[in-house]
């Protein structure tokens, strides 16, 4: 078992409301990644669960049982830290070894389970060195070694990945839902990295100033967004919203364009909204009836694609097109929309109008 | 990033970073610079090595007008008269030294004691309008001993601790716990407190977490902390003459001031008094001199 649920978390800190009523429910074998920017209450909810943080209201229950006031030892968690808190003056070995030690487990047993975490995570060379004379990379998965040694009710990580390079974080990424995947075990994994949320989570919650935006699988956090924050949030190039307004069988663009009124949409008439598009959803290619007229703004070439900026009115479109796109800026262009694919918003709340006919 | 407080402890070569000396010409020092350094030199040693030279001379050669300076005859009697009573048996002068051992050691153990963990308490957790408490903490310290002196004797010779060494002791720890809290304060905020939550994660306790991997990182703090307070009470002479009058318990300072005035003054053993005073928190200070700097430096680098 190894289900995390939290209630209606708050927390200040100062004046700052750091947390604002966060309920979420992880499902015993997940990976539920948190998503959020940063300042988003990300890691004092992470530090709420592992009862690091005193909290001003709200619960936190494990495996079903209450334990908003356990000691953190009492909750039978395992940490990694952003920054690794590995310890400074133990070696490789005994920072592995030290979670085993707090539980009195015999010499051997912390042996065999230290030699198994190290060959797990190919750093058997490093086990009698300090943490000073690790690279990142290393430090990393002495870190994650540490948490997986022992057989907590859930694993919990903090950005964990966030200080690697480039190259060494897609390699983790796979490793870590490699382990996800062998240990069966439930995962909490914070991250400001969309790409990391899309691609390893079973769920995701997106947090935003201290408060649940969403919580679904990466698909419908990407295919269906609740509002236009979390739209804007997940997705890169980021989706075009553009205001309009729906009359009759059309909608009007308050840069004065018309499209075809999406069928799924039940907005009524005169109501301020907002249409998002994302990039793969446009193009400049001649594709169907339903385009924005526009010049081109600016080229951002990306090797397997390239992003072209076209501007309708004042406001800025992102469209997806092929890498061999070529254009002049303000040239003029018509960009293709599919409209099934694309999202409205209440201009005002911010709330998603595109689910209730779809 | 994790960085040790180790690091900040290492006296490698690659941190001996050459200053850049402004020079004349290619031979080091300028000679008005050696000619100042040495006249201050001079100010600043003469007394020293006056005290030295006292301690080692005969009585008649200490008189001499004018001033011997190298051509005496060395003697250790003063030495021995500062231990050894002339009558037999322990001097009045040992037993004050001895008394001020115990009361500066355990005045500074009792401040360390209660200091290192409050300081840790101010750094890691939130407590209750905590900068007014440490101003109130630090306001302690505004005044000069000489101020308070008369009602703590007051209030000593109500419960009796009058002519003590408890009372001596009690009134250091007070004195050194405020500079204890603040000091280490410092060195408590520059460890992560994320070791002590990842201890908590593995399982043990606020208390197991501090001590088993916040402590040791302190503990260059805590030996320069521990050097600062004990030669404030080793040095304390405002309450040690006002508080204590018997031979049996005043310390060294007000002992050896003792010796000075009435008809004659032995000049020889206030100076060799003084030289056996001085040479125990010298050779405490050298030897965590390691220590002291990184305390004295640690806090000012941002990492």
């Amino acid at each position: 078992m190894g289900t995390v649920a939290v209630q209606g978390l708050c927390k200040s800190f100062g004046k700052v409301q750091a947390l604002d009523g966060v309920t979420l429910d992880v499902p015993d074998g997940s990976f539920f990644v948190v998503l959020g920017p940063s300042g988003a209450g990300k890691t004092t909810t992470l530090r709420a669960i592992a009862g690091l943080e005193k909290l001003d209201a709200g619960s936190v229950h494990l495996d079903g049982r209450d334990a908003t006031g356990d000691t953190p030892a009492a909750r039978d968690l395992a940490m990694v830290f952003q920054n690794y808190a590995l310890y400074p003056r133990h070696t490789v070995y005994e920072n592995i070894a030290s979670p085993l030690r707090a539980r009195r487990c015999s010499s051997s047993e912390i042996a065999a389970a230290v030699e198994q975490m190290s060959n797990l995570l190919h750093i058997e060379r490093l086990l009698q060195r300090r943490p000073a004379q690790l690279s990142g990379g290393e430090m990393q998965r002495v870190a994650l070694a540490r948490a997986l040694v022992r057989r907590p009710r859930a694993f919990l990580m903090d950005e964990p990945l966030t200080n690697l390079d480039l190259k060494l974080r897609v390699e983790m990424r796979t490793e870590l839902t490699r382990i996800h995947r062998s240990l069966g075990a439930t995962f909490v994994y914070v991250t400001n990295d969309q790409i990391e949320a899309l691609s390893m989570a079973d769920q995701v919650a997106v947090l935003k100033e201290g408060t649940v935006q969403q919580v679904g699988t990466p698909t419908e956090v990407y295919e269906r967004p609740a509002n236009k924050w979390v739209a804007g949030f997940v997705g890169s190039p980021p989706i075009s919203l553009l205001a309009c307004r729906a009359e009759g069988d059309r909608l009007v663009g308050a840069e004065g364009w018309t499209l075809p009124r999406p069928r799924w949409t039940t907005a009524e008439d005169g109501r301020a909204l907002l249409l998002g598009l994302r990039a793969e959803d446009l193009s400049v290619e001649q594709r169907g009836d339903a385009s924005l007229s526009g010049e081109l703004y600016g080229l951002e070439p990306l090797g397997d694609r390239t992003v072209v900026d076209v501007r309708v009115g004042t406001e800025i479109l992102k469209v997806k097109a092929r890498p061999t796109v070529t254009g002049t800026p303000g040239e003029r262009l018509r960009v293709t929309v599919d409209l099934d694919r694309a999202h409205l918003f209440d201009a005002g709340t911010g709330l998603s109008l595109s689910e209730a006919g779809r | 990033m994790a960085v040790s407080v180790d690091e900040a402890v290492s006296t490698g070569p690659a941190r001996d970073h050459t200053p850049p000396a402004r020079r004349l010409g290619s031979r080091g020092r300028s000679v008005l610079e050696v000619a100042l350094l040495t006249v201050l030199a001079v100010v600043m040693l003469f007394p020293v090595l006056w005290m030295i030279e006292t301690s080692i001379k005969e009585n008649r050669d200490v008189y001499a007008i004018p001033a011997k300076f190298f051509d005496f005859k060395v003697t250790l009697d003063h030495y021995k008269d500062v231990f050894v009573d002339p009558g037999g048996g322990r001097s009045a002068l040992s037993v004050s030294f001895l008394n001020s051992v115990v009361v500066a050691g355990v005045s500074t153990v009792l401040a360390t004691v209660l200091g290192v963990p409050a300081a840790w308490a101010y750094s890691r957790f939130a407590v209750k309008a905590k900068k007014d408490q440490l101003f109130f903490i630090l306001s302690t310290r505004f005044m000069p001993p000489v101020v308070v002196v008369i009602p703590i004797f007051l209030m000593y010779r109500q419960v009796g601790l009058i002519d003590n060494k408890l009372g001596l002791i009690l009134i250091y720890a007070a004195f050194n716990v405020p500079f204890t809290i603040w000091m280490m304060k410092g060195f408590v905020d520059e460890v992560p407190a994320e070791y002590e939550d990842a201890a908590m994660l593995d399982g043990y306790t606020r208390l197991q977490a501090f001590r088993r991997f916040t402590l040791p990182l302190l503990v260059p703090g805590i030996a320069a902390t521990a050097v600062f307070a004990l030669i404030f009470s080793w040095n304390e002479f405002v309450f040690a003459t006002f508080l204590t009058s018997s031979d049996d318990v005043r310390t060294a300072p007000p002992a050896i001031a003792g010796l000075i005035g009435g008809t004659t003054t032995d000049w020889g053993l206030v100076a060799a008094a003084s030289v056996v005073f001085a040479l125990p928190v010298l050779v405490f200070a050298y030897l965590v001199r390691k220590h002291l700097i990184a305390g004295v430096t640690l806090g000012a680098v941002r990492r």
